[in-house]
């Protein structure tokens, strides 16, 4: 068996867990207030939809 | 990782998927009209409220009631619900204290005038259908909590998800699609980007999707034990013949709890109170409080109050299920937001199935293939024999 590449976990886990950080300051954030607090959830709550767009955008052909 | 814990978790992957996948495809499809539930409805009102001076004096709740047993003589009131911007109170009667709610009618009331602005009543039209098949698949308590599993299966699908995402990103960096080496790589791809980047909003979503699923249970969970407590001088008290003003009721729960407003009345006997009590169900006044509930027992024959106690734990959990599932608490953005995410999900789930079916496939050719020339070899062979 060939051995393979080293597991680390920062370069697999570091950005998806940043984004489901921001999504769940996103998730929580509007119910804790109303007004200027809404627009921090539309803003985290952009960042895993945008991401898809990017990945999409940058898809190697 | 091993290779053969890899293997346990990819199979673990495969198969509560497989089983889920299509109950989840349904309730992705039925939830995206619902998340907007409001704004349709909002379309076909018919409770538009007739302009009056604004300083119009209201009539009591007592009134409202009246009139909504009027309008359905021999029910009973259960429920009395207060909208939050303007004079109207939904009064819900039925045959008897627990009917179910296909018997239960709802009315919308104006209190200056106590006339019925709508029923609000179950009307079998479009989104009706969708709630009740995202619900409970119109099987009642048995199809909540069997959805409630298979939500619970998508929990298992998604950790196990994240737990062979590892493997597969070892060469990769994240975002990695490679859309120009065949189908299947290219979905391949696009099933991990999609399931690592909205993780976190599934996992809430399908979370409270399952506590929500177990309301019946916890309520009846709640009733039996936090309620019973409340009330146990009354224990084995009848539900009282004649009921004292709800109006009464409502004032001293409120001067119980200064800076809390009523959100619901449970009337006495239904599920949500007492055989003996008006239960009025107070929040607070502040957005961050407005959806923690607290019932106040006010004695539907005496008109004294009784007890008030916060929820226990499982109780908030259940109240805050909502907001975080339906994704109805921010406004329109938000609301676009979370159908977008609902997209998302539907091609994770979809990606995922032909990834199932490409990669049978893929292995079934593949034994074909190795059948096909071991049949050559024995063919060979006993040719061979036969030339000797």
């Amino acid at each position: 068996m060939t051995p393979r590449a080293p597991f680390r976990p920062l370069a697999v886990f570091g950005i998806p867990t940043v984004i489901a950080l921001v999504t769940a300051v996103g998730l929580v954030a509007a119910l804790l207030d109303d007004g200027v607090v809404d627009a921090v959830s539309w803003a985290a709550l952009s960042v895993p939809v945008l991401t898809t767009v990017w990945c999409w955008r940058k898809r190697k052909r | 990782m091993t290779n053969r814990t890899i293997r346990i978790w990819t199979v673990i992957h495969k198969w509560t998927s497989l089983i889920c996948t299509i109950f989840m495809l349904l309730l992705c499809l039925t939830g995206l009209p619902l998340i907007f539930h409001d704004e349709i409805e909002a379309l076909t009102a018919e409770d538009t409220l007739p302009p009056m001076p604004a300083e119009t004096p209201l009539k009591s709740l007592d009134e409202a009631v009246a009139s909504a047993l009027a309008t359905y003589p021999g029910e009973r009131p259960l429920f009395l619900s207060f909208d939050v911007d303007r004079p109207v109170v939904n009064v819900t009667t039925g045959p008897g204290a627990r009917p179910p709610v296909s018997q239960m009618h709802i009315s919308a009331i104006d209190l200056r005038t106590t006339r019925i602005l709508a029923d609000l009543n179950e009307d079998g039209g479009f989104m009706h259908v969708m709630l009740r098949l995202h619900v409970d698949l119109f099987a009642g308590l048995p199809g909540e909590l069997f959805l409630g599993f298979m939500g619970f299966l998508l929990l298992l699908a998604t950790l196990s998800g994240v737990v062979i995402y590892a493997p597969f990103m070892r060469k990769l960096s994240f975002g990695t699609v490679r859309a120009g080496r065949g189908r299947r790589l290219k979905w391949l791809d696009l099933h991990n980007m999609l399931g690592i980047v909205t993780l976190m909003w599934v996992v809430v979503v399908g979370l409270t999707g399952v506590i929500n699923t177990l309301s019946v249970p916890l309520v009846a969970y709640w009733r039996a034990n936090e309620l019973a407590a409340m009330i146990a001088p009354y224990e084995g008290k009848p539900v009282p013949e004649r009921f004292t003003s709800v109006d009464a009721a409502v004032r001293t729960a409120m001067e119980a709890a200064p800076g809390m407003r009523p959100q619901f009345v449970a009337f006495p006997g239904v599920r949500f109170s007492s055989n003996h009590h008006y239960a009025v169900w107070l929040k607070g006044a502040t957005p961050a409080t407005n959806r923690i509930l607290t019932p106040a027992l006010i004695d539907a024959e005496t008109g004294a109050f009784t007890d008030m106690r916060s929820m226990p734990w499982y109780m908030l959990a259940l109240r805050l299920s909502q907001p975080l599932h339906f994704g109805d608490y921010g406004g329109l953005p938000m609301k676009v937001l979370w159908a977008v995410l609902d997209l998302l999900t539907i091609v994770i789930l979809g990606s995922g199935l032909y990834l199932w079916i490409a990669r049978r496939r893929l292995v079934q050719n593949r034994r074909a293939q190795d059948n096909h020339v071991q049949d050559r070899r024995l063919q060979d062979h006993a040719a061979g024999e036969a030339a000797e």
